[in-house]
């Protein structure tokens, strides 16, 4: 618990001190894209095309293999990994002080893991339990005012921002229950092996879900580094907002000026 | 009997033009596009013929001039009028080209129109459902329909899964603009590549 609350405070003070050229301006609902500062950027397309070229030769490939098994298959190891992943989701609605989403998380995390067969299937969501979202560490610190500090594209794991890296180091400092009990600790039932695979899966998963996209995307792109930065900082602020109304996050007025009839 | 069926008359022709503009609303309207482009795309010909068709459709129910501008942000005050009438002309051709060639991907797409969300006078969104298959997962798409002129109603942009297409395509813009310190001849320069290639 005492590494988990040190590297949590070591991440908001890194994105804290990363913000202090901003005048403490923490607009979280209608802010641009343009707002989150490129401090790296020479150093963030070099990652970046070094991404793209693992991407190309591994990532999509076996995203591509990945399609050709079975569709049942393929949606079970999606539940199995979404199940996974509430044990970052739960901690992380308490803190964010959503108690009625942590109760119906941990619900879901019960039924799934023993009737649905350690969340290969989903019998939760036919009980109801079916409004689950994704929370991390990063979704926590910015919804507790933290700003995104610095665009960064990491190695192999793809964009992010100072903040959100440095608090996913709590993953690592015992915040993430999944790692604890593969990497943390000898245990006898599970090892090293299986967190990595669950975390290439996981990555293979969507990839293998936005094959079509993401390379319409690129084709069409005279900056497809620009566009992979707007998508990714539009779709952060929607999850940290929890909402699927976009007219909460989408600024109008720049809308309003454009008189073309 | 015979002077009220007249005054009934008369009230239903002097109301009739505000019938037929509010006869399609942004819902049908979406539900027009989308049969049109599901039909074309369904059709049996060759690749360029279906781009053609698309282009045609895209000219019909798109705000592409609208889209340009928006796409140009900030930039738009600072060019003159010479270069924004240049940048139009490239703007127009490379949407045409990057929408024909995104759509042309698709061979027999099935889009479910669910409602719409009037949003104020010139601008409603609406809701709709790409159909999910073996490959593809169902993907939440709305559309920002400019209503303006009631008549001519033209769809803006595109938010799909919550992520504007429009908005994308401003801070694409935009990193090549700043990336080349203001320079807007730059992304001039890569528009007309995109276009040749």
């Amino acid at each position: 618990m005492k590494k988990i609350l040190i590297t949590f405070l070591a991440a908001l003070s890194i994105s804290f001190n990363c913000f202090a050229g901003t005048d403490g301006e923490l607009n979280l609902t209608k802010n641009k894209n343009g707002d989150v500062k490129e401090c790296f950027e020479s150093l963030n397309r070099g990652i970046f095309a070094f991404n793209q070229a693992l991407d190309q030769i591994i990532i999509e490939p076996a995203a591509k293999g990945y399609r050709l098994l079975p569709s049942p298959i393929r949606t079970g190891t999606s539940n199995a990994l979404n199940n996974i992943s509430l044990v970052v989701t739960i901690p992380n609605n308490l803190l964010q002080g959503d108690l009625v989403l942590a109760g119906k998380n941990s619900a879901r995390f019960l039924v799934n893991t023993t009737i649905g067969v350690l969340g290969v299937f989903d019998p939760a969501s036919k009980m109801g339990l079916n409004d689950y979202d994704k929370e991390d560490w990063g979704q926590t610190l910015a919804k507790w005012g933290v700003g995104e500090g610095c665009y960064l594209i990491l190695p192999v794991l793809g964009p992010s921002t100072l903040r959100d890296a440095s608090a996913s180091l709590v993953n690592y400092s015992g915040g993430n229950a999944w790692y604890n009990i593969t990497v943390d600790e000898d245990t006898r039932y599970f090892s090293d092996f299986d967190f990595y695979a669950s975390r290439g899966l996981t990555g293979i998963d969507f990839r293998a879900k936005n094959i079509e996209s993401f390379n319409n995307l690129e084709k069409n792109s005279i900056d497809f580094y620009a566009s992979v930065k707007s998508l990714y900082l539009q779709d952060r602020k929607k999850r940290i907002l929890n909402t699927d109304d976009i007219i909460e996050t989408m600024d109008d007025s720049d809308w309003d000026e454009i008189e073309t009839n | 009997m015979l002077s009220k069926f007249i005054s009934l008359i008369t009230i239903i022709f002097i109301l009739s033009p505000i019938n037929i503009s509010f006869s399609q609303t942004p819902e049908n309207f979406i539900k027009d596009v989308t049969t049109k482009a599901s039909e074309i795309l369904k059709k049996n010909i060759d690749k360029s013929q279906k781009s053609e068709e698309l282009i045609e459709l895209a000219k019909q129910s798109v705000d592409i001039k609208g889209i340009g501008r928006y796409t140009l942000g900030k930039h738009k005050k600072s060019i003159t009028n010479d270069q924004l009438i240049e940048y139009e002309i490239l703007f127009n051709q490379y949407f045409l080209k990057s929408f024909s060639s995104r759509l042309s991907e698709y061979s027999d797409p099935k889009i479910n129109v669910l409602n719409q969300k009037y949003l104020n006078d010139k601008y409603t969104m609406v809701s709709s459902i790409l159909v999910g298959d073996d490959k593809r997962p169902e993907i939440k798409i709305e559309w920002r329909v400019y209503t303006k002129d009631p008549d001519k109603l033209l769809i803006r942009d595109l938010i799909i899964e919550g992520l504007s297409l429009a908005r994308t395509q401003r801070e694409e813009f935009n990193s090549v603009i700043q990336g080349a310190d203001g320079n807007i001849n730059i992304l001039f320069d890569n528009l007309r590549n995109f276009n040749n290639s």
